[in-house]
């Protein structure tokens, strides 16, 4: 009986943490708040669910296997919830106007100012190198040119991403 | 304990209407993965709430694949989306 009770509140629960989630993301206004109220049934509503199998069945032998099942998803779901975030990001799903603060738009701006003066100030270095030595100067910039664009090519195609 | 089934399965049903209609609605392809990935956990909630009424314990490996499904999915989706809306 007292199991009954333990199983039924438990279940409840779980029920309305999914019920939580269905009403954030029909009623919330953006991918990011959405994101916040997705993230519930996930771990919560799975953990109360699992802890209602296990007191149901009152065996220690499951347990092993719900806390594989649990963790497992304890491991993926914040992985996921960063690669929709990141792609809501860059590709500008999100509403500032509703954003108190921003630190990542500092990140990028700075990332974005460092990069283009690194993409400046190593056109004066070969530059400066080509009077001093006659001959070898044509092969250095060649074997520094493809590296120099390359790590810029991919921060920069964020930066202008975000700009833009 | 039978009310209590249904009460739970009533709840399930409501929140997978609503995950659903984000699902069908969302105005990006972002929401409507965070959707379905809200519809997956719904269903391994049913998954369970199946296991505990018949009590038998069948669906576990279910529950296992059902959420290694949504990860694989969300962050594959999440990879590959571009920058038009």
């Amino acid at each position: 009986m007292a199991t009954d009770v333990v199983v039924a509140v438990l279940m409840i629960g779980g029920a309305l943490m999914s019920l939580a989630a269905g009403i954030g993301l029909a009623r919330f206004p953006d991918l990011l708040s959405r994101m916040h109220a997705a993230t519930k049934p996930q771990v919560l509503g799975l953990l109360l669910f699992l802890l209602a199998l296990a007191v149901e069945n009152g065996t220690w032998l499951l347990v092993p296997v719900l806390v594989l099942c649990w963790v497992f998803q304890l491991l993926t779901s914040p992985v996921s919830a960063h690669m929709v975030g990141r792609a809501g990001y860059r590709t500008r799903h999100l509403r500032r106007d509703l954003l108190t603060l921003d630190e990542l738009d500092d990140v990028v701006a700075r990332a974005a100012a460092g990069e283009a003066e690194a993409h400046e100030s190593p056109q004066p270095d070969p530059a400066a190198g080509t009077p001093a030595i006659g001959g070898p100067v044509p092969v250095d910039p060649a074997v520094v040119d493809p590296a120099a664009p390359r790590a810029p090519g991919g921060t920069g195609r964020r930066a202008r991403r975000d700009r833009a | 304990m039978t009310v209590v089934m249904y009460v739970v399965g009533g709840i399930l049903a409501v929140a997978l209407a609503f995950a659903l209609f984000r699902a069908v609605r969302g105005p990006s392809i972002l929401d409507r993965v965070l959707a379905l990935d809200v519809v997956l956990a719904i269903i391994g909630a049913a998954l369970v709430v199946n296991m505990v009424a018949n009590r038998h314990l069948d669906n576990l490996v279910l529950l296992v694949t059902i959420s290694l499904i949504g990860f694989i999915g969300s962050v594959t989706v999440a990879r590959f989306v571009t920058d038009r809306k």
